[in-house]
């Protein structure tokens, strides 16, 4: 099992949730986050003082995904969220030890 | 400050009344004018600070501050006279507002308008000092203020037995006892308080622009009452003093904005906000002693040096955080020195000719004593306020409390879950 980790473009949010849900996803987990990468933040102006704003908005999604879907899954997400622009964003994958359904106890792909 | 007949007018009372309910509106407007431009952690702190006035200050016009403002006939402060409110109710005359300046209104009704300009004044200075002023300190400063500084100034300059009134220094709504004297006072305060922690090396940009617009529309809106309800009558000048008052807003804020776009590439909202407030504090002093396109004049020149003058605090390090100074204390003198050319007694014939209406320099320089003046009186007195309460309760939240928040360390609460 694998826990995918992508941080999306906030107006791409709908996109990528859609996209997921139409590739057969059951769930996934996301949070409002700053932060930077290439893109750099931006600089505002406020009664002629310039501020720079490092962090920039950014939504993290998260889901656990079986090994087996998980090249499609991240195709999914790639794709979904691309607009070819700096700042869309990366995709990681990291292996997950367990899974447990709360509800029933049960473990491992069956509760994903 | 001027009416012409000697009874009580009831269109006059109405439009005193409605305007009295419209200049207090705009404390609460001020306070999200300047709320929405602190860091979120303190905007709990700035608009209580500003709606405490209205409690605070209102009680002591009662007690004191007309009278103070009112009564008697020297000519540098009021007496005791109307303390406590006494034979308000069944006055018919008050001293000075006799002949030309005979008041058409109840006395109650020119008290409770009054009482809101007392209440706005140093409700200004918050924005200087905003988000490192102690609370307990705060209500001692403009209580003492609000008593020793305030009723003074507004006996100066809005009383007929005042010296500068006497000496033909024209003020039609406060550009003197209002903008000027806050201002100078806010300059005295943050002198004795020092800078925020982090000013000029961490950015502290405003978390909430929507309230500073809020803010700006209830503060133009309300200026009506401030400008119109001046002509103390609801006549031809009151309606001179609404369109002076809605133009030269206008053409500020216009002005504003393409000066920051040339300068800084972009217009920004906070930037017509800034631009419209300067443009009122401006006019505040003209509004009923001059007509035509003068209000346009007034407000974009005004507005253009108050927009260069935003980088006085940054050259001479004095954290004004909200820019009290550029905006009213500059925006202020602006109007009355505009006056000293603009006013025109064909608009007013209670007022004097203005330099481009052939009278002469003789305005221009009673104008320039009456900003001296209110300048040095606000300057001073507020300085050694400021130090007295320093050096006995503090004036300064601990740096800890400064780093939590005013909402949190002043008042135990947060504006946002």
């Amino acid at each position: 099992m694998k826990l995918i980790t992508a941080i999306v473009k906030p107006f791409k949010i709908d996109d990528v949730k859609e996209a997921l849900k139409a590739a057969g996803a059951q769930g996934m987990t996301i949070t409002e986050v700053r932060g930077f990468g290439r893109q750099g933040g931006h600089t505002e102006t406020y009664r002629g003082s310039e501020y720079q704003i490092d962090f920039v908005p950014k939504v993290k999604i998260e889901l656990v995904v079986d090994d087996a879907d998980l090249d499609r899954v991240v195709e999914v997400i790639t794709s979904s969220a691309s607009t070819g622009k700096i700042g869309d964003g990366k995709v990681w994958v990291t292996n997950v030890e367990q899974i447990i359904r709360i509800r029933t106890g049960e473990h491992g792909v069956d509760a994903i | 400050m001027f009416a012409a007949a000697s009874t009580i007018d009831s269109g006059a009372t109405a439009w005193v009344l409605t305007s009295a309910a419209l200049v207090a509106f705009m404390t609460p407007g001020l306070a999200f004018f300047y709320g929405g431009m602190v860091r979120s952690k303190n905007v709990l702190a700035m608009l209580m600070q500003n709606m405490f006035a209205m409690g605070l200050i209102s009680v002591l016009w009662a007690v004191a501050g007309f009278s103070l403002a009112f009564g008697g006939t020297g000519a540098f402060i009021g007496n005791f006279d109307f303390a406590f409110m006494k034979d308000i109710a069944t006055l018919s005359e008050l001293p000075g507002y006799t002949g030309d300046f005979a008041l058409i209104i109840p006395i109650i009704a020119f008290f409770g308008y009054q009482m809101m300009f007392a209440v706005i004044t140093p409700a200004l200075i918050t924005g200087a000092t905003a988000d490192r002023l102690k609370f307990s300190a705060y209500a001692v400063l403009i209580g003492a203020w609000g008593i020793l500084v305030y009723p003074a100034v507004a006996h100066w300059v809005f009383s007929p037995n005042g010296w500068l009134f006497k000496r033909g220094a024209l003020d039609f709504a406060g550009g003197a006892v209002v903008h000027i004297n806050a201002g100078a006072a806010a300059l005295a305060v943050i002198l004795v308080l020092g800078n925020r922690k982090g000013w000029q090396r961490e950015a502290m940009p405003p978390h909430n622009l929507p309230f500073t617009m809020l803010g700006t529309g209830i503060l133009w809106f309300g200026w009506f009452g401030f400008n119109a309800g001046s002509a103390l009558a609801a006549n031809g000048l009151a309606a001179q003093a609404l369109v002076n008052t809605h133009l030269a807003a206008a053409s500020a804020m216009i002005a504003w904005l393409v000066i920051e776009k040339l300068r800084a590439g972009h217009a920004t909202s906070l930037g017509a906000a800034s631009g419209a407030v300067t443009g009122l504090v401006a006019i505040t002093p003209c509004a009923g002693f001059v007509g035509g396109i003068a209000p346009i004049i007034i407000g974009a020149v005004a507005s253009v040096v108050c927009y260069l003058a935003l980088s006085l605090k940054t050259k001479f390090n004095f954290d004004d955080s909200l820019d009290v100074i550029a905006v009213h204390l500059v925006g202020g003198i602006m109007g009355a020195l505009l006056l000293g050319f603009f006013s025109d007694t064909k608009v007013n014939s209670l007022g004097f000719d203005g330099i481009l209406f052939g009278g002469g320099s003789e305005l221009f320089v009673n104008q320039l004593i009456a900003i001296g003046a209110t300048f040095a009186f606000s300057f001073i007195v507020t300085f050694v306020i400021a130090k007295v309460i320093d050096a006995t309760m503090g004036l300064r939240v601990s740096e800890e409390d400064e780093l939590v928040g005013l909402d949190q360390s002043q008042h135990a609460e947060s504006a946002y879950q």
